[in-house]
């Protein structure tokens, strides 16, 4: 019984009777309907409309899913969006790529305890190249899927949420933590309830090490979890708390943290019931202050790591989470300053719904103002990489992705790579400046000229040379260099064309080389909108 | 290059925006006596009763493990800059030459009336400069009102995206100088994307991206002062240059030649945990940046007597350490002014004993010397800016006066 409670927890000991029997990641509500029929179609008629609706909720319209969503209609197009689960679907190399990274054929304990011997080595630099691997595999990961998934409002909303619930990488060994991190805290119910989303995010190793809630215990509080939990994750800094309430949540946060080796923590033969571990989290109650502690107004009993759930549970319900959740939502698809009649029927939704993520996207994505001309939603770094990949290579799945990330910490958007708990800003004025502008058009040159080093295969090197005996095999013809992408010949951009000013217009045609072409198009005012 | 925001002089003068501003005789590239402002945003809160050490018992009390003692004979330790106030050993030996001069002076007890403890909420605050208690405009940074005060002091932010400070009205550039910028695209591409963006909103960005790109890679390609350059005066230093170093002595050669306000910012100072007393994470970050600022005075050359630099951060810290050796988020922090004309003593401003009964919320240091009023009374100094000009740039603040300039 115990188990189920806990959301699989294991708990050491004898019986606990809680009321509500709420674990301590999951609200009481029972499992997360992530999936779901949505109710409501898009409201999509003509062409122009559907590329925006795709453009918009995706990562970017390009051949393969304009051809999809047409095929389906938008309202089989968004139904899928939503019925679908999981991160399947990808191309067959893509998924080879993923697989053969290893992320995701080991747990995170036994990931960690495979390092340990690296860790411990005198010659610290294998141990720092495997967690510089590891999380090099977790970006490309990432990116394969936003290139290549069917699930682009998934994988759309994965990445919002990985910003919202922000940890960086380059903190401690946080680099082998992201995958596990993305895959299952944040990809499972990036459209289902926020209030489980919360409470994996929470209960997560890389986000208790990256504020440093592992250090937080009765007595020698760290108040830097409590305080990002309420300003970043939910209230917003003119939510309604307190100072006060920064530290009593802090209290709550006792003994949060991760397990360290395989025995259980030796606490009093009374705490022994409420040691909790699960993976790499445990709850230790000789770290926990069992006092009763007052947030936002309500008293919590002492109950061990049941506490933490409780107040996760206010702090999901409360309006102002409602506000900011659903206010940074509309930005992120429909840019800076939102209808707002419809961020109104947004905050309605969140809260109707007991904060259902996606029934409130449904209310967004079927909603007029979201495929309106008018709207022009300026591309972040992220956006502008994304998509301008997905228009010139489809899915032609590159070999080696690094340099794309590159573009994106070069752009000052790297994947994990904000250091800040805050993630990146959303709004247009912190990409558009000047410096920005000249690198991001450099980004469209590559991409514009086929970007080789994306294609090459660096795998022949590692091939070991025949024995002397034997005569040399004879080797494959070199591959021929890629490509120049054919955009002007795409789909997207017959789609595109309509929408491109006179001066766009005018510098394309007036250019002959397709490279050029191709720089120009994608660095033309037009493509840096949705 | 072409700036598009010079107004006439004489317009100035008979608006009366200013006393003749001393930028006027810029040109294509700022002579010496240009008087220059660079701000240097230390983003994360950074711990100032670890950088300078007050003499009090109460300090000793309340961070057992992560106070400074004050250096005695041969024992490590802050050392003394007068009787109240030791500075930490590892900035204080990258910074000695600048002290004997009295070109640096520490302002503790400085910060805003931001009592939010939150990084972002206050940085935000600092940046906007405007009174907590208005509607405030998200998209005017007061360094932005400063260049559109001084129309012919050209601007640069030294960073990756124009930061809040540098939003506004008036077109400012950036480029991070973290490492050494190439040019941009070829000059075809460039004007055919000029072309593009001819009528558009990013237009002039687009413009004066080109621009500055061109330019800077041509400062730092430059063999006379070039990379070449670069790399000589790293080998000259004892300990070799780190990032923050080189990048500053970069934006020092960048700014000698061609801007006079500029904005740069310091990440990595959130120590909630083990940040080190004598040794450790904070005091390695604190030599990194004292050596870098050093390095940029150094590279100023003669421009340095005309130069302002003033160091900020959101907040100070919690005075007593927390239950990891390190220190949560709290209220007053300690400003730096550095500059080649100041004089004066070490530690300026308002001041009180750091005792429990004068702690702010009986947790952190209180404010004494506002930021907007600190930093309103060095550019009036330094540009000469009317009540009038300065109160756009500050609006409703009053400037106080330091004596240093």
């Amino acid at each position: 019984m115990l188990k189920g409670c806990a959301g699989g927890a294991v708990i050491a000991g004898a019986s606990l009777v809680l009321p509500g029997c709420a674990g301590p990641r999951r609200s009481a509500r029972g499992p997360s309907p992530d999936r779901f029929e949505p109710t409501q179609a898009p409201a999509v008629s003509g062409a122009p409309a559907l590329y925006r609706f795709v453009d918009r909720l995706s990562w970017g319209a390009s051949d393969v899913e304009l051809e999809r969503a047409s095929r389906l209609g938008p309202a089989r197009y968004l139904a899928q969006q939503f019925t679908v689960a999981g991160a399947g679907g990808l191309p067959d190399a893509a998924q080879q790529q993923i697989d053969a990274s290893g992320i995701a054929s080991v747990s995170l304990p036994a990931l960690i305890q495979r390092l340990e011997p690296l860790r411990q080595a005198n010659d610290r630099q294998p141990y720092q190249q495997e967690l510089n691997r590891l999380g090099q595999a977790a970006a490309t990961r990432h990116l394969l899927r936003a290139l290549h998934s069917p699930q682009q409002l998934r994988e759309h909303m994965t990445w919002f949420w990985l910003n919202h619930f922000n940890v960086h990488m380059h903190k401690a060994d946080l680099r082998a933590m992201v995958a596990d991190y993305e895959d299952q805290a944040l990809r499972p119910h990036a459209l289902g309830r926020f209030r489980d989303l919360l409470g994996e995010v929470v209960h997560h190793p890389a986000m208790l090490r990256y504020l440093d809630n592992e250090q937080n215990a009765a007595g020698h509080l760290n108040e830097n979890l409590a305080r990002e939990l309420m300003e970043l994750h939910t209230l917003g800094v003119d939510g309604g708390y307190t100072q006060q309430d920064v530290q009593e949540l802090a209290r709550v946060l006792t003994g949060h943290g991760l397990a360290h080796g395989d025995q259980p923590p030796r606490v009093r033969r009374e705490l022994q019931p409420y040691v909790v571990r699960q993976g790499l989290y445990e709850f230790h109650p000789g770290r926990h202050d069992f006092g009763s502690k007052r947030v936002l107004g309500q008293t919590i009993e002492g109950r061990g790591p049941y506490e933490l759930s409780q107040v996760l549970d206010g702090l999901a319900a409360h309006p102002s989470t409602a506000r900011l959740v659903t206010r940074k939502m509309a930005v992120y698809f429909l840019g800076d300053d939102p209808p707002a009649a419809l961020l109104e029927r947004m905050r309605r939704m969140f809260l109707h719904s007991g904060g259902h993520i996606g029934r409130t996207l449904e209310v967004l994505l079927t909603a007029p103002e979201f495929t309106a001309a008018d709207r022009a939603p300026f591309k972040d770094p992220m956006h502008f990489v994304v998509s301008a990949m997905r228009m010139s290579f489809g899915n032609r799945v590159a070999s080696d992705l690094r340099p794309a990330l590159q573009w994106l910490n070069r752009l000052g958007e790297g994947l994990y790579n904000r250091q800040t708990p805050d993630g990146y800003p959303l709004g247009a004025q912190a990409w558009s400046s000047s410096g920005q502008m000249t690198s991001r058009f450099e980004v469209a040159r590559a991409i514009g000229t086929g970007a080789p080093a994306l294609f090459r295969r660096d795998d022949a090197p590692a091939m070991a040379p025949p024995p002397p005996s034997l005569p040399l095999p004879s080797l494959p013809p070199p591959s021929p260099p890629p490509p120049w992408p054919a955009l002007a010949q795409s789909a997207s951009y017959a789609q595109l064309r309509p929408l491109l000013g006179p001066d766009t217009r005018a510098a394309l045609d007036a250019t002959r080389s397709p490279a050029d072409w191709n720089t120009l198009l994608l660095s033309s005012p037009e493509f840096q909108y949705r | 290059m072409q700036r598009r925001r010079f107004l006439s002089h004489g317009a100035q003068a008979l608006a009366g925006l200013v006393a003749l501003p001393f930028c006027a005789r810029v040109a294509a590239a700022a002579p010496a006596d240009t008087p220059r402002f660079l701000l240097v945003f230390l983003r994360g809160g950074y711990d100032a009763m670890s950088l300078l050490v007050p003499a009090t018992a109460f300090y000793r009390e309340v961070r057992p493990s992560i106070g400074l003692p004050w250096a005695q004979g041969e024992a490590r330790g802050a050392v003394p800059l007068d009787a109240a106030w030791a500075l930490h050993p590892a900035a204080e030996s990258a910074l000695r030459p600048l002290l004997q001069a009295r070109q640096i002076a520490f302002v503790p007890f400085a910060g805003t009336d931001d009592t939010s403890r939150s990084h972002f909420e206050t940085q935000d605050s600092i940046e906007l400069g405007q009174p907590l208690n208005t509607r405030r405009d998200f998209r005017s940074g007061f360094l932005n009102r400063l260049a559109a005060a001084l129309p012919d002091c050209p601007a640069m932010s030294f960073t990756d995206q124009l930061p809040t400070v540098f939003r506004g009205p008036a077109e400012v550039a950036n480029v991070s100088l973290k490492s050494v910028p190439k040019p941009a695209l070829n000059p075809a591409l460039s004007s055919a994307l000029d072309r593009m963006y001819a009528h558009h909103a990013l237009g002039r960005a687009v413009q004066e991206g080109f621009e500055v790109r061109q330019e800077v890679s041509q400062e730092m390609s430059d063999p006379s002062m070039g990379y070449a350059g670069e790399m000589q005066a790293a080998n000259r230093q004892a300990v070799s240059a780190n990032g923050f170093e080189q990048e500053a002595r970069r934006v020092a050669r960048v700014m000698r030649e061609r801007y006079a306000l500029g904005f740069v910012d310091v990440g990595g100072w959130d120590t909630h945990v083990n940040q080190g007393q004598l040794d450790g994470a904070l005091p390695t970050r604190l030599g990194q940046l004292a050596r870098g600022l050093a390095a940029y005075a150094d590279e100023m050359g003669p421009a340095w007597a005309r130069t302002v630099v003033v160091v900020v951060s959101e907040f100070g810290r919690t005075l007593r350490e927390n239950g990891n050796r390190g220190t949560d988020h709290g209220h007053g922090s300690v400003y730096w002014v550095m500059g080649g004309g100041l004089s004066g003593p070490a530690v300026v401003g308002e001041q009180v004993a750091v005792e429990a009964r004068q702690l702010f919320q009986d947790r952190d240091l209180p404010v004494l010397n506002d930021y907007r009023g600190l930093l309103g009374g060095l550019l009036r100094r330094q540009y000469g800016l009317s009540p009038a000009a300065l109160d756009r740039v500050f609006p409703g603040a009053r400037p106080r006066e330091l004596g240093l300039i």
